[in-house]
């Protein structure tokens, strides 16, 4: 188990390095014209070159990335040219709310998933299982954002009644502001519920199949034992490594739904700092986007691997 | 006797009609087996069929605004009601399919050629150079994609064809992994060591025997590529950071005016919702049905999502 950790964080290593590499091309190759579109529309410096100094852009590219890289090691994504306040500091303050809609947001999928997924594979080719495999696809089909407005437009046409968009912080009125999570979590939940119920419908398939099932059967044990003690714990393993692989669809996902529901975390951060075309946030809003995403990914491997010892022992 | 002329030699016909052939069978063993996947096949269709013929289609040019027209419910002039601005909904739904169709055909042909030379290189040759591509694929994956798509927007600024180029380029990782293993799965068997034993180069066997033999995957991925590119613009659209105005997105549709308008125009906001939804379930299901009849080693993979 000790060689797996260590090589699984070895592998993290270069993982990280062309992450940081990746981001930072991208934010650093802006078109001569967007700066001067930033110098225009935001008048972020005195002139075009003050403005690009402060972007870094005066220096070789190999330069500009080693200081930047030393900076964002040392924990500092730099300034925001909009809020003139460090760009982490912004993070931090938007960041739990973000993580909190995103751990609902799994909670959900998991919940609608495991049971349907498991009860459409032990009635295989029954209407039951074509109706949840049907709504699996409609559920990946319809773009989140839509169900955000039918979810925010039908009540109201119905009932007269509208979700909360006005955010209430926890510390005022908790029970408001959980509550004000629920809708999006359930409809961020959706989508990643319907990849997971798909794949533990599958594994459940493969695992029912097998001789040691047909030995608990033929022991005369009943339906739940067998399904729930024997099969499921098998065909659980695999399902949290998609679990890992949802993570970052979750957090593409999360921009939408703080945009719709007017959640101020750092997805709603970052299309803000889009259109004030604030390329230190957006760097540094994606950059640890993807560290989080990584480190859950890390961890979801090594409980993979502590689960399951055949991981370990490959 | 006289040879008939033919425009084109016995044998090409014979090709031809042995082709058709054959293609008839696979439509026909998909509506037998798979008649939801049909389904998904004939959405796409008027899907396509929408994009060829939108000027014929449309009852109103996409963007005649009209202000006396405004807000007007779905009726036999406006089947599905008219906009803020006195827009005709179901004109530009109709031309929407056109963009939709533009970007999905247009990004998914630059991520499959990407995926396909990336997954097809690592795969076949290996080494040093595959272990390199793979993290870089890693890392490309590790960052959330609709973060890295507007990233992409925010630095190139919204418009149609950055668009396609930034989705082509994000959806690419994902996509070369499946093409790797595919190739990894043909490059072990004897047919290409023969080729290799007999003087053919890497180019030759990698075109003439690795590429048919992967084709079943590639074509899955493109058809549910299709559906997760037409996704992800109206994501972007919705946004504002996708196709801009004055050409008729569906998820710009439902953003900004859609969603002020839609406890009055309730329309506003319905349609376009339907048109998207509609279309990406289209190309989910053929393309989990062309799944399961071509490539069964890939049942119980993952579907386009966002």
């Amino acid at each position: 188990m000790r060689q797996y950790v260590l090589k699984r964080l070895l592998l993290v290593v270069p993982t990280l390095i062309l992450i940081s590499l990746i981001v930072f091309t991208l934010n650093h190759m802006l078109p001569g014209d967007v700066v001067v579109l930033m110098f225009e529309e935001k008048a972020y410096a005195k002139d075009l070159d003050a403005l690009r100094a402060k972007l870094g852009l005066d220096r070789p590219l190999y330069m500009q990335y080693f200081s930047w890289i030393g900076q964002v090691t040392g924990g500092d994504l730099g300034e925001s040219l909009w809020t003139k306040r460090p760009v982490l500091e912004e993070i931090m303050h938007r960041l739990p709310v973000s993580l909190k809609l995103g751990a609902m947001a799994i909670a959900v999928s998991l919940c609608i998933a495991l049971p349907i997924g498991v009860l459409s594979a032990i009635r295989q080719d029954t209407l039951k299982d074509y109706a949840a495999r049907s709504a699996a696809i409609v559920g990946l089909s319809v773009p989140p954002f839509w169900k955000a407005t039918l979810v925010i437009v039908l009540p109201s046409i119905w009932f007269g009644w509208a979700p909360p968009l006005q955010f209430t912080p926890f510390s005022e009125h908790p029970w408001q502001n959980l509550s004000q999570f629920i809708l999006p979590a359930i409809i961020l939940g959706i989508a990643p519920g319907a990849s997971i119920m798909r794949l533990t419908r599958a594994l459940m398939l493969e695992v029912l199949r097998q001789d040691y099932i047909r030995t608990a059967w033929s022991k005369g044990m009943r339906e739940p034992r067998v399904v729930l003690k024997h099969a499921f714990k098998n065909a659980i393993i695999p399902v949290i490594t998609i679990v890992g692989i949802q993570v970052a669809e979750i957090a593409s996902g999360t921009v939408i739904m703080e945009t719709i529901f007017g959640l101020p975390g750092m997805g709603r951060f970052l299309v803000d700092a889009i259109f004030q075309r604030d390329y230190p946030v957006v760097q540094g809003v994606i950059l640890l986007t993807s560290l989080i995403t990584v480190v859950i990914n890390l961890l979801v491997d090594m409980t993979y691997a502590q689960l399951d010892p055949r991981i370990r022992y490959q | 006797m006289r040879e008939i002329s033919l425009p084109l030699p016995w044998s090409t016909v014979g090709k031809i009609s042995v082709r058709l052939q054959a293609a008839s069978r696979g439509v026909w063993r998909l509506i037998k087996e798979k008649p939801l996947g049909a389904f998904g096949g004939v959405i796409v269709l008027v899907l396509l069929l929408c994009a060829l013929l939108a000027p014929w289609i449309a009852t109103h040019p996409y963007d005649q605004t009209n202000v006396r027209n405004r807000l007007k419910p779905p009726s036999a002039q406006f089947y599905l009601g008219t906009d803020n601005l006195g827009r005709d909904i179901f004109s530009r739904i109709i031309y929407g399919a056109r963009v939709s169709v533009t970007v999905g055909f247009g990004a998914v042909s630059i991520g499959m050629f990407l995926a396909t030379f990336v997954g097809v290189g690592s795969g076949y040759f290996g080494g040093k150079a595959d272990v390199l591509v793979q993290r870089l694929v890693d890392s490309w994956m590790a960052i959330p994609g609709l973060l890295l798509l507007l990233n992409v927007m925010a630095v190139l600024g919204p418009g149609l064809l950055n668009v396609i180029l930034a989705l082509g380029v994000v959806s690419a990782a994902r996509n070369s992994r499946i093409i790797r293993s595919a190739t990894l799965a043909i490059k072990g068997n004897q047919f290409i060591e023969a080729a290799r034993a007999v003087g053919a180069n890497h180019l030759r066997i990698i075109v003439r025997y690795v590429l048919p033999n992967i084709m079943a995957p590639i074509i899955i991925i493109a058809t549910i590529s299709l559906g997760f590119a037409i996704l992800t613009e109206s994501a972007l659209s919705f946004l504002g950071l996708g196709v801009p105005p004055p050409y008729p997105s569906w998820g710009e549709m439902l953003s900004g005016s859609g969603r002020s308008y839609m406890h009055k125009a309730p329309w506003m906001a319905t349609w376009p919702g339907v048109a998207i939804s509609l279309a990406v379930f289209g190309f989910n299901m053929l393309g989990d049905a062309l799944r399961d009849l071509l490539d069964p080693r890939l049942r119980g993979g993952r579907l386009v999502r966002r």
